[in-house]
């Protein structure tokens, strides 16, 4: 079956299976910053944003995203520099495995909550894993970009 | 997963028709468990253009679409209203906000799975289904009922009132699953319900009438009322935890939930 999406902001059409998954799609598709994990809604690499809000797309059928916009963090990118740069100003990063999913999540806590407290960072992203760091100088990068965002808003 | 096609479908009808042509037919919510729940299918049924995707609290009760996200139960203003809020409190304990994002509360509901967060809650809340063919059911009659596999779960509705509610998730991390959940609600009447043990959760009726039949709720009472729920419960092991630590987790959390509820 076909599906239309708008990705990225660019209308694209693929042929899927009725029972694909968009993780599959998407990196059949050449879509690589959209990672692979667990593949079991567990660790959160796979995460992509669906009409603006944060999903893990290892569980999302690709048919379900018919006619709906995603965003990968190509979409995202002015952002997501923003929060490289506070990543690497607090030793925030190593692998780099999780990082895209992180900024969309980040992102979306943005447009959500951008005043959120430390308690409320920790528990927004509770579904996104990081192997190398620890979590504590991601959660401080992080805030420091949601500072930088309302300061500049 | 393997499946022959997957239809939107236009009405309630057509889901119906569909949903009761073949066992083989499946009705998807969000899709978030469908990888770890269900390998085959002949046709996947899509609800998502029915605009199932409301909450509507204008009326005496809240009224819940089958297709509303469990993200947005969680954040909305009057569900947090009800109960101490209990009901967005279990969602928001329920893995990251992503999964929140695909799970709807009709797959939630319909997939009776019995490490579910949200069984307990709605056990103790007012709460009545709606569905296409069957009408309005109480949840607590359909959790002791067969899986339904050819009806269309409507919405849900949870009635208004001034009940004080308390829920408990024990679980090892943010990503597991309960090693046990319970929840209280205390209106006109006590309600207790215990969940992941590891079967689906049920309401505890024995350990409620003993508690319902005391004016005073003393140490000794809420002592008894625990040793009744933990019997009624039929508690069991499994990879999560034993059956004596799932006791010695409930008689806690039962306590404080009942002396919170009485605050």
């Amino acid at each position: 079956m076909k599906i239309n999406i708008k990705i990225n902001g660019q209308n694209k059409t693929f042929e899927v299976e009725p029972g694909e998954f968009m993780l599959d799609v998407l990196r059949r598709n050449n879509y690589l910053s959209v990672r692979r994990g667990c593949d079991n809604i567990s660790c959160g690499v796979c995460t992509i944003l669906l009409d603006n809000k944060p999903v893990p797309s290892c569980s999302l059928l690709a048919a379900k995203a018919n006619n709906h916009e995603i965003t990968t963090v190509e979409g995202i990118q002015v952002e997501a520099e923003k929060l490289a740069k506070c990543f690497g100003e607090f030793g925030a990063d190593q692998c780099g495995f999780c990082n895209p999913s992180m900024a969309l999540t980040v992102y979306s806590l943005k447009q959500e909550n951008v005043n959120a407290t430390e308690e409320e960072i920790k528990a927004y992203l509770v579904g996104n894993l990081c192997r190398c760091t620890g979590y504590v100088s991601q959660h401080q990068a992080i805030k420091k970009y949601l500072g930088d965002s309302n300061e500049n808003s | 997963m393997e499946t022959n096609q997957f239809i939107e479908v236009n009405s309630l009808e057509e889901a119906y028709i569909l949903a009761s042509a073949d066992r083989l037919n499946k009705v998807i919510g969000g899709g978030a468990w469908l990888k770890i729940s269900l390998k085959k299918a002949k046709t996947l049924i899509s609800l998502d253009k029915l605009n199932l995707d409301f909450i509507d609290s204008e009326s005496s009760f809240i009224e819940i679409g089958a297709q509303a996200t469990l993200r947005e139960i969680e954040t909305n203003k009057d569900i947090k209203k009800l109960s101490s809020g209990i009901l967005n409190q279990a969602i928001g304990k329920i893995m990251g906000v992503t999964i929140r994002n695909l799970a709807t509360i009709g797959g939630s509901v319909m997939g009776k799975f019995a490490f579910s967060d949200l069984y307990p809650v709605l056990l103790v809340m007012d709460v009545k289904l709606k569905f296409y063919k069957l009408g309005e059911i109480s949840f607590a009659d359909f959790v002791e009922m067969p899986r339904i596999n050819d009806d269309i779960l409507i919405s849900i509705k949870i009635n208004k009132n001034n009940s004080v509610g308390y829920f408990k998730k024990a679980a090892k991390t943010a990503l597991d699953f309960a090693m046990i959940n319970l929840a209280i609600t205390k209106g006109d009447d006590f309600k207790i319900a215990i969940g992941s043990k590891p079967s689906i959760a049920k309401l505890n009726y024995e350990a409620m009438k003993y508690l319902n039949s005391k004016k005073d709720i003393t140490e000794e009472v809420i002592e008894k009322t625990c040793a009744l729920a933990i019997e009624e419960a039929k508690i069991k092991d499994n990879v999560r935890a034993t059956k004596e630590y799932r006791e010695v987790l409930i008689r806690s959390y039962l306590k404080r939930g009942i002396k919170q509820v009485i605050q």
